[in-house]
């Protein structure tokens, strides 16, 4: 049985991958095709937000009363996560590679130990309140 | 259920706990460069020179324990939802204590002062104690374990069991009570310190640390399960071998075989990392990156010196042999692990302290510098260059002390002066931004 935090945590993998390889192509003065990299990135990231915020998020809230507990949180790095995203965005524009390295350096930190506390605990907190329900959720989540 | 503190970072402690521990580092640096360059060759006599006795003090308690330390009261409540209990007092006590203790004891080798190193036992038995009990307390109450936590367990472990016997035998050497065997009873100190307190938590932490810094893969599953625990178990029974030695039950070839197996873990380790780390997605250069990469091939050598010194006793024998091994794990393997791990920890952790403060504020069109605005890649390069200036230096010295011992002196001074202030600028930064993020948010 596929759970969440299998599917999710391949996604993440997935969202290192592009990440990494709009950050080299930066880092070499590829302006172009890193551009279209980052801009890949950021759609592939904000989408993964979205599946978490609109779908997973609500849901665990609304079964376990806990509003206040780790989901908000999650949703407070996201916040912090998007910040970056549009400074990243700035530097792209601008042509601005010292900076954008600095700040592709601080959204790395940032974005690999959100995801170890997805992966580690958030997710197998899920899949253990959702149970067999998992599928569902999925598929859910899948159409969006 | 799992635990939701885990998630929590509003338990991470305040910054300037950390930070006390990572800017004394760089000072004990400057005092072993300067040790080297006042005693000159001599520093390079015998491993059972109080110079070198001292010396090795300094780098080990001055440098590492001290950031080691720091950084384990940082990452204990954020890579293990633990926070340490009363981390203000705890924190200053101990790196109060830590950072005279380490001085006394240095000065009371080099003064051969039985009064001196009564002062030194009892604050760094305060001060490691303190931390000790702290930090044990924590990961006594972790909830949801991990590779890194069970590393940081024994790592703590062997910490206690290497301050002990440090204890037993300065007391020994200063001739406070009768004890025979002294080299038998430093090698298990040392080995109890460098391989238990100093390998168990670099391995534990590069679990979560290396895949993180660089995405590389993780670590094959069976390591990360199984191996803090059975280099623990490994260094615990070699322990036993050697009391029996000491006893006289058996021949020191008995722990000397076992050893062969035990520390196998070591390479094997280093190895690997190397090996994710060349599969690494992110392919940017990264000062982190190289100085890991000189530390893991410092091991590496330092284990085959450890093998060629098994294979051949009448080369294990001579003077420079220890001074060799030493320089290698010291220097070469553990300090720019340590050091590296800086550049990482330090820029982040402004970075998030002052973006939560922002979070809290609303003050948002100050404008935060990112990491590499707390510590730029130019200078830390630099650091990195004089500090590999200073290990092939040293390690020249083992050879020739008389040329090289002072030149490896002068430049472990400048690459600590330069460690310190890249460090200092990092804090200052984070302090001014700070000061501009309350003005504007009580407006």
């Amino acid at each position: 049985m596929t759970t969440i935090t299998e599917t999710m945590t391949s996604d993440h993998r997935h969202c290192d991958g592009l990440f990494a390889e709009a950050e080299t192509r930066i880092a070499n003065g590829d302006w172009e095709q890193g551009a279209q990299g980052f801009a890949e990135f950021r759609k592939t990231t904000e989408h993964h937000f979205a599946v978490e915020e609109d779908v997973f998020f609500p849901d665990f809230e609304q079964r376990t009363g806990q509003t206040m507990g780790p989901t908000r949180m999650m949703r407070m790095e996201h916040e912090q996560m998007r910040q970056l995203f549009s400074e990243l965005g700035l530097a792209v524009e601008n042509r601005d590679k010292e900076n954008y390295l600095g700040l592709s350096e601080t959204l790395m930190m940032l974005m690999q130990q959100h995801n170890m506390k997805e992966e580690q605990v958030l997710y197998r907190m899920m899949d253990q309140v959702y149970g067999g329900e998992v599928s569902d959720l999925l598929k859910q989540a899948g159409s969006f | 259920m799992l635990s939701t503190a885990h998630l929590s970072l509003e338990q991470a402690p305040p910054i300037s706990i950390p930070f006390r521990f990572f800017l004394t580092a760089p000072l004990f640096g400057i005092v072993s460069g300067l040790l080297l360059i006042w005693a000159g060759e001599a520093a390079m006599v015998s491993r059972w020179s109080p110079l070198v006795l001292s010396l090795t003090h300094l780098v080990t308690l001055g440098f590492l324990t001290m950031v080691m330390c720091g950084a384990m009261m940082q990452m204990l409540p954020v890579l293990a939802g633990s926070p340490v209990p009363g981390i203000g007092p705890v924190g200053a006590v101990s790196h109060l204590a830590l950072s005279l203790g380490t001085g006394a004891l240095a000065y009371a080798f080099i003064q051969g002062s039985a009064g001196w190193v009564k002062l030194a036992l009892l604050l760094l038995g305060i001060g490691l104690g303190v931390f000790a009990i702290a930090a044990g307390l924590a990961l006594a109450r972790v909830k949801l374990s991990s590779p890194t936590v069970t590393g940081m367990r024994w790592s703590l472990a062997s910490l206690v069991i290497t301050v002990a016997l440090g204890m037993l035998l300065s007391m020994g050497f200063f001739g406070i009570v009768a004890l025979n065997n002294l080299p038998s009873y430093t090698d298990l100190h040392l080995g109890w310190g460098l391989l238990g307190w100093m390998g168990l938590l670099l391995i534990g932490v590069s679990y979560q640390v290396v895949p993180m810094f660089q995405i590389t893969p993780e670590y094959p599953r069976i390591m990360r399960d199984h191996l803090t625990g059975s280099l623990f178990f490994g260094l615990a029974g070699w322990f036993l071998l050697e009391i029996g030695v000491i006893r006289g039950y058996w021949s020191s070839l008995v722990p000397g075989c076992w050893m062969l197996l035990v520390t196998a873990g070591f390479p094997l380790f280093a190895g690997t990392t190397l090996h994710i780390q060349r599969l690494r997605k992110r392919q940017v250069s990264d000062v982190t990156l190289i100085f890991w990469r000189v530390g893991l091939i410092g091991i590496l050598f330092g284990y085959l010196v450890w093998l060629i010194g098994r294979a051949l006793p009448e080369a294990a024998t001579a003077p420079w042999y220890p001074l060799l091994l030493g320089t290698l794990l010291l220097f070469g393997g553990a300090f720019p692990l340590v050091n590296g791990m800086l550049y990482k920890i330090v820029p982040f952790l402004s970075w998030f302290h002052l973006q939560n403060r922002q979070l809290a504020l609303g003050a948002f069109h100050v404008k935060l510098p990112h990491m590499k605005g707390f510590i730029g890649d130019r200078e830390a390069r630099l650091q990195f260059y004089l500090y590999l200036a200073a290990l092939f230096l040293a390690l020249a010295a083992v050879f020739r002390p008389a040329l090289f011992t002072r030149p490896a002196g002068a430049f472990l001074v400048l690459t600590s002066l330069m460690l310190g202030y890249n460090l200092l600028r990092a804090m200052m930064r984070y302090r001014n931004t700070k000061v501009l993020l309350n003005q504007t948010g009580s407006h």
